[in-house]
């Protein structure tokens, strides 16, 4: 039993990697532009097709085919907020973003559906199958690689925002919009760009998302819905919060699974609930998000 | 003014007695059909508007009512052996259900604001749908519920929904007006404004936000009681559907959040627009395409809503470019165009 436990506490902990991938791009989205994009989950999974189409047609290596996936992805991001979000101003700012990136997460997942259908896929590779076996644990490499991954995205996220003149603006815009633009900087910019590097950062997350679970267009509901929870426990805007939450949070859910698999995913939900009555903020968060 | 009340009282017997013809111009149980989802739409957008649209606390959870005002009749009517028509009597019990829900949910979800209170709203919504899903021996599970038969002939069948959908709507919307009109309403549309300088003004945000959630709730869950009565079955993804909230959300938003009429003319174009589009593109990814398309339109192009737009292009083309306000010096001599309802946003 007692090794069963820990079992399910390293599962949880490579899983809550995965995780980080995908919800690191929504923190970050929501920290520099104050949206919450719901699209993506469907962006996930549109990565996820694209790294199924360079592994299924042209027999590329799944880490390698980031290199092409990533720069797409990035470009999507880009014409999204360019297209769409940039618009958006007023009162209702909030709600108005949320519906247009609901909207745009219908468009991209009627037409993944046009294309591919309803059947579920999953990415195959040498070393999604096999695993390790280390200090009395079995872990598998995909995990293993995809937490070196989100470790690696995470640390290159944090010098693009602490090591860089971008990165200077990018905080300065997220600390208040106003005083950014008033001393020069280019605050649309900053914006399409975090927006872009919040979406190629799902190119990462859709892969690995992609070898660690079957997919189909339908898939990015529930995994929006967790995203949400994991950078709302997180802290909102905090990017080393999206990775602490995402591994308590697994984590937790992995636990549960050992006594009950189909009440794993409400505990999941209720742990969200718990942590907000005691710490509206989350674990990192910053800014209150009981200010207006 | 007495002009303006008879006109708008002769526009309410027309369309009273245009909703009471209805089904007997259009006799067609294809249009009675879609008659009966728009309307329940329109009484649930209503309800979701008296708290979502005054207060400005977007609720991406009222799936969480409707659903379990659904499960209460079904379980009830199952548990009770309660058959034919009177199961009809259970509604209320739908309502109350949907109220006391509130309470412990708004307890959570009003303590936070903006984007936190409506990612918590998804998480209830989730926990509410699976734990439809693994409460087996209380909701059927993946087979949910079946509502007992009701001894009315199929011809008739659509046309008596057609009317209690009817009684609800008119409810709903009543209940909204009176909201709107009251004291309370104005609370709410001050915490939309600025909830903390509300406070500091003296009203009880919380207890004013928890009323019109429970109020909100009750009808939703009524509701939801007469859609699962007709449908005659609830299923856990069908009960607590996500895209049903985000349907509330997007013909609010059509017709213009905050506003009266706003979510029924809302409900009205897009229930049935919806409906017929997932029954001729059967495959239903088109019409999804199709649905965001229409979103964005919205969003982009009138942004606030086609009743507040409509309003605006209607005054504008009445003044001709001529200033709404009058000059401060004529102010004073001229009434106050008067439209029963006090607005917040005047506040000098």
């Amino acid at each position: 039993m007692a090794h069963q436990i820990y079992q399910a506490i390293a599962d949880g902990i490579l899983v809550g990697g995965v995780y980080a991938l995908m919800a690191v791009g929504l923190t970050l989205i929501f920290g520099v532009l104050d949206i919450i994009n719901i699209a993506q989950g469907v962006l996930v999974i549109l990565g996820a097709y694209l790294s199924y189409e360079l592994s299924a047609r042209l027999h590329l290596d799944l880490f390698l085919g980031l290199v092409l996936t990533v720069p797409a992805m990035f470009v999507i991001g880009v014409a999204i907020q360019w297209a769409f979000i940039r618009r958006l101003r007023g009162r209702e700012r909030t709600s108005m973003t949320l519906l247009v990136s609901y909207a745009v997460a219908l468009i991209i997942e009627g037409i993944l559906y046009e294309i591919y259908g309803p059947n579920v896929k999953q990415l195959s590779a040498s070393y999604v199958q096999s695993s390790v076996h280390l200090l009395g644990f079995y872990l598998s490499d995909i995990y293993l690689y995809g937490f070196a991954l989100a470790i690696a995205v995470i640390v290159a996220i944090y010098a693009l925002l602490y090591r860089t003149r971008f990165g200077r603006s990018v905080r300065a815009t997220m600390q208040d919009e106003t005083a950014a633009r008033l001393i020069g900087i280019d605050v649309n910019r900053v914006a399409a760009i975090t927006f872009g590097v919040g979406v190629a950062v799902t190119a990462a997350g859709g892969m690995m998302f992609g070898a660690t679970n079957s997919f189909n267009p339908n898939s990015g509901y529930d995994l929006i819905s967790r995203l949400l929870a994991i950078i709302i426990l997180g802290g909102l805007g905090s990017i080393g919060g999206a990775l602490a939450a995402s591994v308590f949070m697994l984590t937790v859910e992995s636990l549960v699974t050992i006594w009950s698999p189909e009440w794993a995913i409400v505990v999941f939900y209720a742990a969200l609930v718990v942590v907000l009555v005691i710490r509206p903020t989350g674990f990192f968060g910053r800014q209150p998000v009981r200010a207006q | 003014m007495s002009g303006q009340r008879a006109a708008s009282g002769a526009a309410l017997i027309i369309l009273v007695v245009a909703a009471a013809g209805f089904p007997v111009i259009f006799s067609s149980p294809v249009v009675t059909n879609y008659a009966v989802y728009a309307l329940i739409f329109v009484a649930v957008v209503s309800a979701w508007n008296v708290f979502s649209g005054f207060s400005g606390y977007i609720s991406l959870g009222h799936a969480v009512f409707f659903g379990s005002g659904a499960y209460t009749v079904g379980i009830a009517a199952k548990d009770w052996h309660i058959t034919g028509t009177g199961v009809f009597a259970l509604l209320p019990l739908a309502a109350v259900v949907g109220a006391l829900i509130a309470v412990p949910f708004g307890l959570i979800a009003l303590r936070v604001r903006r984007h936190t209170f409506i990612v918590i709203t998804i998480a209830v919504f989730f926990i509410f749908q699976l734990m439809a899903y693994n409460l087996n021996s209380f909701t059927g599970g993946t087979i949910g519920m079946s509502a007992p038969f009701l001894p009315w002939s199929p011809t008739t069948f659509n046309d008596r929904f057609y009317y209690i959908a009817v009684a609800c709507a008119a409810g709903a919307v009543v209940m909204s007006v009176l909201v709107r009109r009251s004291r309370f309403g104005l609370q709410l549309r001050a915490i939309r404004d600025d909830e903390d300088r509300a406070r500091g003004l003296g009203v009880r945000t919380m207890r004013v936000k928890m009323t019109a959630f429970m109020l909100s709730a009750a009808v939703a869950g009524l509701v939801g009681g007469v859609w699962f009565l007709y449908l005659t079955q609830v299923l856990p993804n069908s009960g607590y559907d996500p895209l049903f909230d985000l349907s509330l959300v997007l013909m609010a938003f059509l017709g213009g959040l905050g506003t009266i009429s706003g979510p029924v003319i809302g409900a009205l174009i897009i229930e049935p627009g919806q409906l017929y589009l997932t029954i001729k593109y059967t495959n239903g990814y088109l019409s999804e395409i199709l649905l965001g398309a229409l979103f964005l339109l919205i969003v982009l192009f009138v942004p606030r809503g086609l009743v507040p737009t409509t309003g605006e292009w209607i005054r504008r083309a009445r003044t001709r470019g001529r200033p709404v306000v009058p000059p401060a010096s004529q102010r004073a001599a001229v009434p106050q165009p008067g439209n029963g309802a006090p607005t917040t946003e005047a506040r000098t």
